[in-house]
C-alpha cells in the first residue's frame, strides 16, 4: 500500500558523499533524510586517512581548514621504494602546503564524518543514526524509498541517494553495480598508534601542526600487490597496508602479517618505536576506477562516493574523499534540478553526468583508466624497486677494486634484478600509454 | 591468543546476538581453497577437524569473505543499524 511520502530525498550513508548532498539538499529547503547504519556517523568508515582537493571543500563550507576536526596539514609526502632490508625515499618537503590553500591534511574518520554530517544537521537534514536500509521500495521499475530495519522502517521520498559505501547493496539491487572481481578491489588493514604529539614532530621534522604522509611500494607486501602507508596524525600516527585481494588470494598472505611485514621494516620500526596500538580497522577500497564504475542513476536513484567507485589510484595520488564529496554535491544538484520539473525518471536523472563533469570527474577518471593495470605491474610493484636499491647500494659499496661507473652499476643492477632491455622498453610504452 | 585477537580486543563493538554472517555448509564442505580462512583481517573464520567455523562477533565490516569466496557460500551483509563494530580513531 502507497505510504504518504515522508521526505523529498532519502541519503543512505552519512560518509563523507551522503553528508555532502544532505548538507546542498538541506540548503536548498529540501527535506532529506540521512541515514546512517552506525551507531554515529564514521562510526563505520576507514580510510588511510588523507584528503586532498581543498578548494573544493572551501566553496561547499567557508572557512572549512579552520573550523573541520582535521589532524596535520601535509607539507611532507614521502614516496618510498622499498626492499625487505633497504629503502629509497623521494622525501618532498614543501613549506608553502603549510598555509592556505593548503594541499591536504590528515584526518581520523570518525572525527571527520561526524563533523560534516553535524553540518548537513545544522542545515536541517534529518540524520538518523543506528539504522541501516535493508532494501529499495519500488513502484514499477521507480525506487521510491528504502526500507530500514527501524520499527515502521519504510521511509519514502522522490529519489535515493545510494552513498552506502563499497560494498553498495543498494546499488546492487538496483541492477547498476555488478559483482566485484577480485582484481579491482584492494583490502586495507590499519592501525593507530599512539605517540605524543612532542615526538611525532622530531621524528617526522615538522613544526606545529604540520604533517607527513609517506606511501610505499615493494617488499613490504610480499608478493601480493599493494603498498604501505603512514600518515601522521596530531597523536598518533595511521599506519597500513593496502593489498589487492586477486593476488592475496593467490599467494595466500594473511592481511595482518603483511601489516607485521610493514611495521618492522627497518625503515619504519624506528618511526613507530614506543607506540601504543588503540585501534585495527579493516576496509575495502575499491581501486579498479573507470573500468567499475556502475550505472551511476537509475530511475528514482543516484549512486555517489565509493558506492560509484570514485577513489582514484595512480601511483603518486591515492584519492577519494574529495571525489565523494564532489560525487555528493553533484548528486544533490541533480536531485535539485530534477525536483524543478518533477521527473525523477531514469532519463531525468542522467543529468548527474553533466555536475559530475562540472568538477571533472569523468576527465580525470577516464585520463587515468589505465593506471589500475599499470599499479598492478609485478615490474612496478616489487622488481623496479629491488632495481633501484640494488643500484643505490652498489653506488656506495667502495671495495680496494677499481671503482666501476655509474652505467656499468646501473647495468648490472638491472641484470641482477632480471630485468633487460626489451622488458624496460615493454613498460615504458606501458607508462607512456597510462600517463601521456 | 592471537596477534590478531589481541588487536580485535583493541576495538569497541556492539554485540548483536543475531550473526550477519552465514554460511552453506555444504558449499564450504566441497570448497577445495578456502580463502576466507587467510583474508578476513579478523580471523573470523577457523577450520575444526574439517569443519568451517565461523563468528560475526569481531567482524571489522570489510566484506572481503564474500567477495574472496569461490563457492559463492558466505552471505554477508550489514549488521542490524548501531550494532557491530564502532571505529573511534579509525
Amino acid at each position: 500500500m502507497k505510504q504518504a511520502k515522508q521526505f523529498e530525498v532519502i541519503v543512505v550513508g552519512a560518509g563523507p558523499a551522503g553528508a555532502t548532498a544532505a548538507l546542498k539538499l538541506a540548503r536548498a529547503g529540501r527535506k532529506v533524510a540521512l541515514l546512517e547504519r552506525g551507531e554515529y556517523p564514521g562510526a563505520k568508515n576507514v580510510s588511510g586517512a588523507a584528503i586532498y582537493g581543498m578548494d573544493f571543500m572551501e566553496s561547499l563550507i567557508p572557512r572549512f581548514s579552520r573550523q573541520a576536526p582535521l589532524e596535520r596539514c601535509i607539507t611532507r609526502k614521502i614516496l618510498g621504494f622499498m626492499t625487505p632490508a633497504s629503502s629509497l625515499l623521494i622525501d618532498f618537503k614543501n613549506d608553502p602546503a603549510a598555509t592556505p590553500p593548503f594541499h591536504g591534511f590528515s584526518v581520523l574518520r570518525p572525527k571527520f564524518d561526524r563533523w560534516l554530517a553535524e553540518q548537513a544537521e545544522q542545515a536541517g537534514a534529518v540524520l538518523l543514526c543506528g539504522t541501516t536500509a535493508t532494501g529499495l521500495i519500488r513502484e514499477k521499475e521507480q525506487v521510491v524509498g528504502v526500507r530500514t530495519d527501524r520499527a515502521q522502517g519504510d521511509l519514502w521520498a522522490d529519489t535515493v541517494i545510494a552513498a552506502d559505501g563499497v560494498n553498495s547493496f543498494l546499488a546492487k539491487e538496483a541492477g547498476l553495480q555488478r559483482a566485484f572481481h577480485p582484481h579491482e578491489i584492494s583490502l586495507g588493514v590499519k592501525e593507530i598508534i599512539h605517540l605524543p604529539a612532542p615526538v611525532i614532530e622530531d621524528r617526522f621534522q615538522l613544526s606545529g601542526n604540520e604533517g607527513t604522509a609517506l606511501e610505499t611500494v615493494g617488499a613490504i607486501t610480499g608478493k601480493v600487490n599493494g603498498g604501505g602507508f603512514l600518515y601522521t596524525n596530531r597523536d598518533s600516527l595511521s599506519l597500513g597496508v593496502v593489498c589487492q585481494i586477486s593476488t592475496m588470494m593467490q599467494y595466500r598472505a594473511k592481511p595482518d602479517d603483511l601489516l607485521e611485514l610493514f611495521k618492522n621494516h627497518p625503515t619504519i620500526r624506528p618511526l613507530i618505536r614506543g607506540g601504543r596500538t588503540k585501534e585495527y580497522s579493516a576496509h575495502m577500497v575499491p581501486e579498479g576506477g573507470w573500468k567499475m564504475f556502475p550505472r551511476l542513476y537509475g530511475p528514482g536513484m543516484l549512486v555517489a562516493g565509493d558506492a560509484a567507485g570514485f577513489v582514484l589510484v595512480t601511483g603518486y595520488l591515492l584519492l577519494g574523499i574529495n571525489f565523494a564529496m564532489m560525487s555528493g554535491a553533484a548528486a544533490a544538484d541533480t536531485v535539485l534540478e530534477a525536483g524543478q520539473k518533477g521527473d525523477f525518471s531514469s532519463k531525468s536523472l542522467a543529468l548527474y553526468e553533466k555536475y559530475l563533469n562540472r568538477y571533472h570527474l569523468f576527465t580525470t577518471f577516464k585520463r587515468f583508466k589505465h593506471t589500475p593495470e599499470f599499479v598492478s605491474n609485478p615490474n612496478v610493484q616489487n622488481i623496479y624497486p629491488e632495481f633501484v636499491c640494488r643500484f643505490m647500494e652498489s653506488l656506495y659499496q667502495v671495495t680496494e677494486g677499481p671503482i666501476p661507473g655509474p652505467a656499468a652499476l646501473g647495468w648490472s643492477a638491472l641484470k641482477q634484478s632480471g630485468l633487460s632491455a626489451g622488458k624496460v622498453a615493454k613498460d615504458m610504452v606501458q607508462i607512456g600509454r597510462t600517463f601521456l | 591468543m592471537s596477534r590478531v585477537q589481541e588487536k580485535i580486543n583493541l576495538v569497541r563493538f556492539h554485540l548483536d546476538h543475531k550473526s550477519h554472517i552465514t554460511i552453506d555448509p555444504e558449499k564450504c564442505a566441497a570448497c577445495t581453497t578456502k580463502p576466507c580462512l587467510f583474508a578476513c583481517p579478523a580471523g573470523m573464520f577457523t577450520l575444526s577437524e574439517e569443519e568451517l567455523l565461523y563468528s560475526h562477533e569481531g567482524c571489522l565490516e570489510c566484506g572481503t569473505c564474500y567477495v574472496v569466496c569461490p563457492k559463492g557460500s558466505v552471505d554477508w551483509h550489514y549488521p542490524r543499524g548501531g550494532f557491530g563494530v564502532s571505529f573511534r580513531e579509525a
